[in-house]
C-alpha cells in the first residue's frame, strides 16, 4: 500500500515532538475538554502544593512529593498518548502536503478565450473561477472541468503513479488541487476556496486538528464524567467518615485515592484510540470527513458491493468446453486454440489458458496466418491458416455464419451456460460446427468464505449489477452473497438503500460516478472512489484514494476494530478499580484500625508502599496500553458472542487480575529502594 | 450452616422464582391491557375520575402525573398524621405527629420507603395506619409498576412518542393485581393468627393478676400489603418480629414470599412485553444470584456463631441467636432480612443491628448496589435496567458496534440521565451519612461506639436513600437532623431517580427497535448475566467500599481480634 504505511509505532521524530506536545496540552484550558484527566491535574496540582508546603514547614515532604510526581506523570502519560497518535497522523499529512505547494494558477480572464489569462496565487483563488491548467501544471485548486481532455498524476493523493484520464463531462469531471497535469490542457472551474479543499480537509482530518467527538466517544466522556464525580464523592465524604473513626487523611493519601479509582486509563486513552481509527483508514488509503463515519461503519448491517471488480475478477473467463455431438473434447479445445491465437482480449488469453491447462495445448501461430478480428458486424473472429479456418463467436453469428441451427442439444447447452450467468461462444473449423465455450464471471477464489464471516457477524451482504436477473441470481448464489440487485439504476440503488434503513438496519455502498451521489449520501457510510465526480465525492462521507470498491468490508472491520478498542480498554480501565481498593484501602485505615491489614492481600510491604504502588501502576498502564490504543484490539469475525465471551475474558477478567500482579510487582521493586 | 439452613434458602427461591412465571406473564397481561375481569369497575373509576384510559401519555406527561399523584398523597398524609388526633378511628387518642416527623413519615410512604422514625403502638392513630399508610402502601406500590410499565413499553416499541397512561396503569396494577393478591393474603394471615379489628386494645389478665394492655388493630391487611408492594412499614414496632404480624415459621415462609414474588416477576413480564422471555429471564438470573448469595453469606455469617460466646465457651448451637426469634430459627430470619433488603421492603423478623458484623454488612451491601435484586416493586426493575444500559454501554462495544438494548441505542443522552441517577444515590448516601457522623446532632443519635455506631448511620442514610425504610436499630431517627434529611433523601432518592429514569423511556421509546443480527451484543445467557451482576458490583456497589470498610468490615475484624463496641 502507500508509503506511510512505514511509520512504525514508536518513531523517534514522533516521539520527540509528542513528548513537547504532551507538556503544552497541560493547559487546563484545553485540558477541561477530558474530564478524567483534568480533574487528576487538578488533583497533581493540589498534591504538589501540599508537599511544597510541608517541605517549607519543615515536614516530611518526600511521600507527598513522590506522589505529586507520579500523578503529573499520569497526566502528562495521558497527554503523550493524544499527542503520539496526532503526530502519527501528522507524518502522513506532511506526505499529502509536500502536494500543496504555492503554484500559481493562470486566471482565465475571458474565459472562452484560452490566451488570456492572469497569474494568480493559488490561495487567492475563489469558488467559481476559470482557470487554465496545461501540460506540467500543478492544479491550483479542487476544481470541474468545463473543457478538454488531459492526463492528470495523481500520485499526490493516491499514491498511484498512473497517470488518470481528466475530461469534460461524465463521470471523470473532477480534478484535485495539487495533483499535476501530464499532458494537453484543462479549463478547470474551481469548486473550493483557499483552505477548504480536498487536499486541505485531508490533512487536517488526518491531524486531527478538526477532530470532533463522536456521539459514542460524547456518551461515553458522559459516563467517565460521572464515574469521576461518583469517586469524589466516596473520596471526599471519606474524610467524614474518618473523622468520626479517629483517622485524619492527608492530602496526597485522597489524592492518590481518587486517581486510582476515577478511570484514568481509558480517559487518557480515548482520544488516542479516536485519532488512530482514522489513521487506520488513512494507512489504507481511505479518507473519512468525520470520525461519526468511522463508528457508523462499525454499526453497518448491510453492504451494498459492486459485482464487477469486488465479487467477481471483472473479465470473463473460459471456464468449459462442450464439444457438439461426435466431437472429441480435445478437438474443440484444439480448435479454440487456435481461433483465439488472434485475440488479445483477456477473454482470448483465457481461452488459451484453459485449453493449455485441460489439454496441454499450446499451438504456435503461423507466420502467415490470417487474424480475422472481431467486428461487431459479423460478431466472430478467428485464423485462416494454410487452408484452415477457425472462428468463435457469438452463438447465433456463428450459426447464421454456418448456415446450420446446430442439435437440440447444442441449443440446450447454449442456454444452460447462459442460465448460469455466463456467456456461450460457438465454436468452428472449416465449416463444421464443434461446439461452445462458457465464458464465465469468475468469483475471486476465497470471497465467499468472508461473506460468510461477514454474516456470522450479522452482516448482509448485497450485490449490485447491471447485470439481467438470471445472471445476476447465478453469480450471487455462487458468490454467497444474501441479495442482488439487477439491472441496478441510480434509482434502484436508492430504492433498496431507503428499504433496508426502513427496517433499522444501516447501510454501507462505495460509488463513484454523478448518478451514485444520491445513494452514496442516503447510505450511512457512503465511500466515494477518488476517480469519481466531484458531487460523488462530497455526497459520501468516505473517499478511497486507490478507488478500490473492495475496500467497503475493511472499512467495515477497521470501523468495528475502532469500537472493539474503545471497549476493550474502558471494560479493562473500570475493571482495574478492584485490585486498586485492595491496594490503598487497608494501607489508609491500618492506622486507625490495625486489624484491616487482613484485607491487604496481596501483602504489600508498607502502607506508603502500597499507595505509591497502585499509584505508579495507574501511570505506567496508560504508557503501557498505548500501543494497544494505537493499533487497536484485533477484530475477529467470529459472531458478536464468541468475540464478546474472548474480550470480555480479556480485558474483563484481565483487568480485575492484572493490576494485583503489576501493584505487587512494583510494590517488590520499591522494597529494593 | 446445616443442610437444613441451606434447603430453606433454596426452598424460598423455588417458591418465588416458580411463582415468578405465571404471575409475570399476568402482569404483562395486565400492562397491555389484557386483563378485564373487573371491566365495569375500572371504567367506572375513569368515568368518576374523568379519565381517557386509551390517551397514551408521552415521557413528561406521565411523569408529571406519577409526581403530581404523589405530591397531592404527601400532603394528604402530611395532613392526616398532623391531625390524627381529630380524626375518627384513633381509640387510643394518639396525639398528632410533630412536624418534622409528618414530614418524614410522609415522605417515607409517599417513597415506598416506610422508613418508620415513629412508634407505631404509640404515635399513630389506626385510622391514620388504614387510610394515611396502608392506602399509600397500594400507591406508592403501584406507582413504582406502573413506571415500570413504561420503561417496559419503551423497549417494546418501535419509534413511538408515547408510554402509556398513567392513571390506568395505576388503576390496573391495584385492582388486577395488588389488591386482589392482598385480599387473598390478609385472609390467609387472619387464619393463621394475625389480628384484623378496629378496637385498639385487648386487655389481659396475667397469671400474676396484673392487667396487661395489647395492642392490635387492622394488622393481617396492612400485613399483606406491606410485603407485598416491598413498603416494610410494620403495623407494630417490632415489625414481622411480633407474634401478631408474623405468627409462625408458616406465615413467616409465606410473607417471605409475599416480598420478593413481584419483584422477580417484573423481569419475566418484561420478557413477555418485548417478546423475548430470554430477556427477562436473563434479569431475573442476575437479581436471583446476587440475593442468593446475599442470602447465603449472611446465614453463613450467622451460623459461625459469635467468636468472642465461642471462646468463653457460651455460644449457643446453631450460631448467633442474639435479635432472633426462636420460632423462625436462624435461616429463616437471615432469609427473611436479606429478602428484605435485596427488595427495599424493609421489613425485618429479626434484628440487623444484632447480627454479625458481615451478617450486617451484606443487608447493607444489597441496598448500596441499587436495590435490584430484585429491588422494590417496580422500581427495582426500572434500576436494573439502568445498569443493563450500562453494561451494554461498556461492554458493547467489545464486539464491535456502537451499543444497543433490545435493539434501542444507548447513546450520550441515556447515559447522561442514567449517571445522573446513580449520582444523586451516591450522593445522599455518603455525604448524608458522612456528614451527620461529623456533627453533634448525628452523634447523638447513635446508640454505639466505634464502627457499629458508623453502621448504623451509614444503614439509616442507605436505607432512606434506597427507598428501603429497613432499620438497623439503635439509631434514634426523630430528630432534625435525621427526619429532615432522611426524607429529603427518601424523597429524591425515588423521583430524582425515576423522573431521569423515565426520560431514558421516554427517548428510547423514540429510537427505532433495530432487529437482532449475529452481530447484535447478546443480552442473554450467563455470559451477559455474569457481565451485569460485575456491573451492578463494580457501578452500583464500589463508590461505598472505602465507608463500608470503616463500618462493618472494621467491626468484623475488631470482633475477630476481641474488640467489641
Amino acid at each position: 500500500m502507500s508509503k506511510a504505511d512505514s511509520i512504525s509505532l514508536f518513531e523517534s521524530r514522533i516521539i520527540r515532538r509528542a513528548a513537547w506536545d504532551s507538556i503544552a496540552k497541560l493547559n487546563p484550558v484545553t485540558l477541561m475538554r477530558n474530564p478524567v484527566i483534568f480533574v487528576t491535574e487538578i488533583v497533581s496540582a493540589l498534591v504538589t502544593a501540599a508537599g511544597i508546603e510541608a517541605l517549607l514547614k519543615h515536614q516530611p515532604a518526600a511521600f507527598p512529593l513522590i506522589i505529586a510526581a507520579w500523578l503529573w506523570l499520569t497526566v502528562i502519560f495521558a497527554t503523550f498518548a493524544e499527542a503520539v497518535a496526532e503526530g502519527r497522523g501528522r507524518a502522513r499529512a506532511e506526505t499529502l502536503r509536500h502536494a500543496r505547494s504555492d503554484t500559481m494558477a493562470k486566471l482565465l480572464t475571458n474565459p472562452p478565450n484560452r490566451a488570456l489569462y492572469k497569474p494568480t496565487p493559488a490561495p487567492d483563488l475563489h469558488q467559481g473561477d476559470i482557470v487554465l491548467v496545461e501540460a506540467g501544471d500543478i492544479i491550483p485548486s479542487d476544481g470541474e472541468v468545463i473543457e478538454g481532455v488531459a492526463s492528470v498524476n495523481e500520485s499526490a493523493v493516491t499514491g498511484e503513479s498512473a497517470p488518470v484520464v481528466r475530461e469534460a463531462g461524465g463521470d471523470r469531471s473532477a480534478v484535485t488541487g495539487g495533483t499535476q497535469l501530464v499532458s494537453d490542457w484543462l479549463v478547470v472551474c474551481i469548486t473550493a476556496d483557499a483552505g477548504s479543499t480536498f487536499l486541505d480537509r485531508m490533512i487536517s482530518l488526518v491531524e486531527g486538528a478538526e477532530r470532533r467527538k463522536t456521539p459514542n466517544e460524547i456518551a461515553l466522556n458522559i459516563l467517565l464524567a460521572g464515574l469521576t464525580l461518583v469517586f469524589l464523592i466516596a473520596v471526599v465524604t471519606l474524610v467524614g467518615f474518618g473523622a468520626y473513626s479517629g483517622t485524619k487523611f492527608s492530602i496526597p493519601v485522597l489524592a492518590a485515592l481518587l486517581v486510582c479509582l476515577i478511570p484514568t486509563t481509558i480517559g487518557g486513552l480515548l482520544s488516542a484510540i479516536g485519532i488512530a481509527g482514522m489513521d487506520r483508514l488513512v494507512r489504507f488509503n481511505v479518507v473519512a470527513t468525520s470520525g461519526r463515519a468511522v463508528e457508523a461503519a462499525g454499526d453497518v448491517d448491510a453492504l451494498l458491493l459492486d459485482k464487477t471488480g469486488t465479487i467477481t475478477f471483472g473479465n470473463r473467463m473460459a471456464s468449459a468446453f462442450y464439444p457438439a455431438a461426435g466431437v472429441q473434447e480435445h478437438e474443440l479445445a484444439q480448435a479454440c486454440a487456435m481461433a483465439s491465437l488472434g485475440d488479445d482480449t483477456p477473454e482470448g488469453r483465457s481461452i488459451l489458458v484453459l485449453a493449455r491447462e485441460k489439454y496441454n495445448i499450446t499451438p504456435e501461430r503461423p507466420a502467415d496466418a490470417e487474424i480475422i478480428p472481431f467486428s461487431a458486424n459479423t460478431r466472430m473472429s478467428g485464423v485462416d491458416n494454410a487452408g484452415q479456418s477457425y472462428r468463435k463467436g457469438a452463438v447465433d453469428s456463428v450459426l447464421k455464419a454456418l448456415n446450420t441451427e446446430g442439435d437440440n442439444a447444442f441449443a440446450e447447452a447454449a442456454t444452460r451456460i447462459g442460465r448460469a450467468g455466463s456467456t456461450p461462444l460457438a465454436v468452428s473449423a472449416n465449416g463444421r460446427l464443434l461446439g461452445l465455450i462458457e465464458l464465465k464471471d469468475i468469483v475471486k477464489p476465497g470471497i465467499k468464505e468472508r461473506f460468510a464471516a461477514l454474516r456470522g457477524m450479522g452482516i448482509r451482504t448485497v450485490m449490485v449489477t447491471g447485470d439481467n436477473r438470471v445472471t445476476a441470481a447465478a453469480i450471487a448464489a455462487e458468490a454467497g452473497v444474501d441479495d442482488y440487485i439487477a439491472e441496478a439504476t441510480p434509482q434502484n440503488k436508492l430504492d433498496y438503500i431507503r428499504k433496508v434503513q426502513s427496517e433499522g438496519r444501516l447501510v454501507a455502498m462505495c460509488g463513484d460516478g454523478t448518478n451514485d451521489a444520491p445513494a452514496l449520501a442516503q447510505a450511512d457510510v457512503g465511500v466515494a472512489m477518488q476517480t469519481g465526480t466531484q458531487a460523488a465525492r462530497e455526497a459520501g462521507n468516505m473517499v478511497d484514494l486507490d478507488s478500490d470498491p473492495t475496500k467497503l468490508i475493511e472499512i467495515v472491520e477497521i470501523g468495528k476494530q475502532l469500537l472493539i478498542t474503545r471497549g476493550a480498554l474502558t471494560t479493562f480501565s473500570i475493571a482495574n478499580d478492584i485490585s486498586k481498593y485492595f491496594a490503598i484501602l487497608p494501607a489508609i485505615f491500618v492506622g486507625t484500625y490495625p486489624q484491616l491489614g487482613a484485607l491487604n492481600i496481596m501483602h504489600l510491604h508498607s502502607p506508603e508502599s502500597a499507595i505509591l504502588s497502585a499509584v505508579i501502576f495507574n501511570a505506567l498502564i496508560i504508557v503501557v496500553l498505548v500501543p494497544l490504543a494505537l493499533k487497536g484490539v484485533k477484530f475477529r469475525a467470529i459472531g458478536a458472542a464468541a468475540l464478546l465471551k474472548r474480550n470480555l475474558l480479556i480485558y474483563g477478567l484481565g483487568g480485575i487480575i492484572a493490576p494485583f500482579a503489576g501493584i505487587k510487582l512494583i510494590d517488590l521493586a520499591l522494597g529494593l529502594f | 450452616m446445616t443442610i437444613q439452613g441451606i434447603a430453606y434458602i433454596a426452598l424460598v427461591f423455588l417458591l418465588v422464582l416458580g411463582a415468578a412465571f405465571p404471575l409475570g406473564r399476568y402482569l404483562a397481561a395486565i400492562f397491555e391491557g389484557r386483563v378485564r375481569f373487573l371491566r365495569p369497575l375500572e371504567a367506572g373509576f375513569y368515568r368518576l375520575a374523568g379519565v381517557d384510559e386509551t390517551r397514551a401519555m408521552g415521557w413528561q406527561a406521565y411523569a408529571v402525573a406519577l409526581l403530581l399523584l404523589s405530591v397531592i398523597h404527601f400532603a394528604l398524609l402530611y395532613a392526616i398524621l398532623r391531625l390524627q388526633y381529630y380524626l375518627p378511628f384513633n381509640p387510643q387518642h394518639i396525639a398528632g405527629m410533630s412536624p418534622r416527623l409528618a414530614f418524614n413519615t410522609a415522605a417515607s410512604f409517599a417513597t415506598n420507603t416506610n422508613w418508620q422514625a415513629y412508634v407505631p403502638e404509640a404515635q399513630i392513630s389506626n385510622g391514620a395506619q388504614m387510610f394515611g399508610l396502608a392506602v399509600h402502601m397500594f400507591l406508592s406500590a403501584a406507582a413504582g409498576i406502573a413506571a415500570a410499565a413504561a420503561v417496559m413499553r419503551a423497549f417494546a416499541s418501535g419509534a413511538a412518542k408515547t408510554l402509556g397512561n398513567f392513571y390506568a396503569d395505576l388503576t390496573r396494577i391495584t385492582l388486577y393485581l395488588l389488591l386482589p393478591v392482598t385480599i387473598v393474603a390478609a385472609v390467609l394471615l387472619v387464619l393463621a393468627g394475625c389480628p384484623q379489628t378496629f378496637s385498639a386494645f385487648i386487655t389481659a389478665h396475667t397469671l400474676q393478676g396484673d392487667t396487661q394492655s395489647i395492642a392490635i388493630g387492622p394488622v393481617a391487611l396492612q400485613e399483606a400489603i406491606k410485603e407485598l408492594g416491598t413498603n416494610g412499614g410494620g403495623f407494630f414496632n417490632a415489625n414481622s418480629a411480633h407474634p401478631f404480624e408474623n405468627p409462625n415459621a408458616w406465615t413467616n415462609l409465606f410473607e417471605n414470599w409475599l416480598l420478593l414474588v413481584i419483584g422477580f416477576a417484573l423481569p419475566i413480564a418484561f420478557g413477555h412485553m418485548v417478546k423475548n422471555p430470554r430477556q427477562g429471564r436473563a434479569l431475573m438470573a442476575a437479581m436471583a444470584i446476587i440475593l442468593a448469595l446475599g442470602c447465603v453469606g449472611t446465614y453463613a455469617a450467622e451460623a459461625s456463631g459469635n467468636p468472642l460466646q465461642t471462646a468463653i465457651g457460651v455460644a449457643h448451637q446453631g450460631g448467633n441467636w442474639e435479635g432472633k426469634e426462636v420460632r423462625f430459627g436462624i435461616p429463616a430470619s437471615t432469609t427473611f432480612n436479606v429478602s428484605a433488603t435485596g427488595t427495599s421492603t424493609g421489613a425485618v423478623d429479626s434484628f440487623t443491628d444484632s447480627y454479625m458484623p458481615l451478617a450486617g454488612a451484606i443487608p447493607l451491601f444489597l441496598m448500596q448496589l441499587g436495590e435490584v435484586t430484585p429491588g422494590g416493586v417496580g422500581s427495582g426493575f426500572y434500576t436494573i435496567i439502568v445498569f443493563a444500559l450500562f453494561s451494554v454501554f461498556v461492554a458493547g462495544l467489545m464486539v464491535g458496534r456502537t451499543p444497543e438494548y433490545l435493539g434501542k441505542k444507548v447513546q450520550a443522552k441515556e447515559i447522561k440521565l442514567a449517571m445522573l441517577g446513580v449520582l444523586i444515590l451516591t450522593l445522599f448516601i455518603l455525604a448524608g451519612a458522612g456528614f451527620s457522623l461529623v456533627t453533634k446532632s448525628g452523634l447523638t443519635s447513635l446508640a454505639n461506639a466505634g464502627p457499629h455506631g458508623l453502621t448504623e448511620m451509614l444503614y439509616a442514610w442507605t436505607s432512606a436513600t434506597e427507598n428501603n425504610g429497613s432499620a438497623f436499630a439503635g439509631l434514634s431517627a426523630d430528630t432534625n437532623l435525621l427526619d429532615y434529611g432522611l426524607g429529603a433523601a427518601m424523597l429524591f432518592g425515588r423521583f430524582a431517580f425515576m423522573v431521569p429514569v423515565l426520560a431514558i423511556a421516554g427517548s428510547l421509546a423514540a429510537k427505532p427497535r433495530l432487529p437482532e443480527s449475529a452481530g447484535t451484543f447478546p443480552t442473554t445467557g450467563p455470559l451477559f448475566i455474569g457481565l451485569l451482576i460485575g456491573v451492578i458490583i463494580i457501578l452500583g456497589g464500589l463508590q461505598f467500599l472505602p465507608a463500608d470498610t470503616l463500618g462493618p468490615l472494621a467491626e468484623h475484624f475488631l470482633l475477630q481480634a476481641g474488640k467489641t463496641f
